[in-house]
C-alpha cells in the first residue's frame, strides 16, 4: 500500500484534538481532560516510530479508547460494575478491555465501543475514520474471532 | 462537537515541552518589526523568521529537525523576554544558545564569527569573510547572511557593503535600517 507522509505533529494535533476530546467526553464524561492529555502525550511519544500517515485518525482514537477503558476500570473496580445490557451474553464493558487485547486494533476498538460503551455505529465509524458498514463489519468479525477463541480454550 | 477547552489545550502544549517530547517548540513573538516566528529545539534557538507563513514554516522545521513540531509558548519565553529587552533598549547582547546544526563548514564558521560583531557596530561582508578565514569569499558571506536562521540574535543586520551601503537583508532593507538605528549605528 502506498505510504502517506507523516504530517508535522502540530497539524496532526490540530486536525484531531476536537474529535478526540468529543470522543473522550462521550466515553468518560467529566474526567475526559486527563485522558485527553494522556492520549496526545502517548501519541507524541510514539510519533517518531510511525511509518505511515494513512490511518492516523484510527490510530489516535484507538489510543484514546484504550486510555478510556483503563480509566473506567480504575474508577469502577470489578464487583461494583453496573449491569450493562449486552447482546449475545457478552460481558459488560470493563471486562472487554483485557479480553479483546489480542484482536486487531480496528476490530478491538469496534467491539469495545459497540458492546462496552454502547456507541451507535455512526459514532464508531467516526471514531475509526471508516464507513458505518466497515465499523459494523469490524465489530462483527471481532465478535466472531472472540467466539472462536473461547471455543478453543 | 465538543471543542477542546483552551485551558486544556494550553496545558497539553506545555506538558509536551516539559516532558522533552518536542523536536521544535515555536510561537509568534510580537516586535516593532512585526510578528516573529521563533522556534527552539533542545539545543537552542533554531529559527527566527519575519512574516512567516506558519504552516510552511512548521513543514520546513519538521523536515529539518523532526516531525514533533508544536506551538508551545513556554520554551520560547527566554527568547521572547530577551527580544523584548533588546527592542526596549535594555539589552545589547543576547544570552541564548543557538542551534546551528543545519549550517556546515564555512557557513557555520561565518555565523559563529557573526555572533561576535558587537551591538552598535557594523562590519563588511569582506571583513567577515576574512575573519572566517577566506578573505575573498565576500559574496559567499552575503549568501550566508541571507540564509541566517536566527536574524537579530545573530546580527546579520550589522554587515554592510565596503562603501557603507546597506546592500540587502532577508527581512527587507527597511528592517535592517530600523535595527541599525535602534543600535545607534546610523545616526542620521
Amino acid at each position: 500500500m502506498e505510504r502517506v507522509r507523516i504530517p508535522p505533529f502540530e497539524s496532526f494535533y490540530e486536525d484531531h484534538k476536537d474529535p478526540v476530546f468529543a470522543h473522550l467526553r462521550r466515553l468518560l464524561g467529566q474526567g475526559a481532560e486527563d485522558a485527553f492529555q494522556e492520549t496526545f502525550l502517548r501519541a507524541l511519544r510514539a510519533y517518531p516510530e510511525l511509518r505511515n500517515g494513512r490511518h492516523l485518525r484510527a490510530w489516535v482514537f484507538t489510543i484514546a479508547t484504550r486510555i478510556a477503558i483503563d480509566e473506567t476500570r480504575r474508577r469502577r473496580p470489578t464487583g461494583e460494575l453496573p449491569e450493562v445490557a449486552v447482546e449475545d451474553g457478552l460481558p459488560p464493558h470493563a471486562e472487554l478491555g483485557p479480553m479483546t487485547d489480542e484482536l486487531p486494533p480496528k476490530e478491538r476498538a469496534a467491539v469495545v465501543l459497540r458492546y462496552g460503551f454502547d456507541l451507535p455505529y455512526d459514532e464508531i465509524a467516526a471514531a475509526l475514520g471508516s464507513s458505518e458498514d466497515a465499523a459494523r463489519q469490524a465489530a462483527s468479525s471481532g465478535v466472531r474471532r472472540l467466539r472462536e477463541r473461547s471455543k478453543q480454550s | 462537537m465538543t471543542n477542546v477547552p483552551l485551558e486544556l489545550d494550553t496545558h497539553f502544549r506545555a506538558a509536551a515541552a516539559e516532558e522533552g517530547l518536542l523536536d521544535v517548540a515555536y510561537d509568534l513573538v510580537e516586535s516593532p518589526l512585526g510578528d516573529l516566528f521563533v522556534g527552539v529545539s533542545d539545543r537552542g534557538l533554531c529559527v527566527i523568521s519575519y512574516e512567516a507563513d506558519p504552516d510552511a514554516e512548521v513543514e520546513r522545521l519538521a523536515r529539518n529537525f523532526g516531525s514533533r513540531v508544536l506551538r508551545s509558548p513556554r520554551p520560547v519565553d527566554p527568547a521572547r523576554r530577551q527580544l523584548d529587552e533588546y527592542f526596549g533598549g535594555e539589552r545589547r547582547r543576547f544570552e541564548l544558545d543557538v542551534d546551528l546544526r543545519l549550517a556546515r563548514d564555512f557557513g557555520r564558521t561565518v555565523l559563529e564569527e557573526l555572533g561576535r560583531v558587537p551591538f552598535g557596530e557594523v562590519t563588511t561582508y569582506g571583513a567577515l569573510a576574512a575573519k572566517a578565514g577566506k578573505p575573498k569569499a565576500a559574496r559567499a558571506v552575503g549568501t550566508i547572511m541571507n540564509r541566517n536562521p536566527v536574524p537579530i540574535v545573530l546580527p546579520c543586520h550589522r554587515v554592510v557593503g565596503a562603501n557603507g551601503s546597506l546592500v540587502g537583508y532577508a527581512g527587507g532593507l527597511e528592517r535592517k535600517e530600523t535595527l541599525l538605528r535602534l543600535e545607534g549605528a546610523i545616526l542620521a
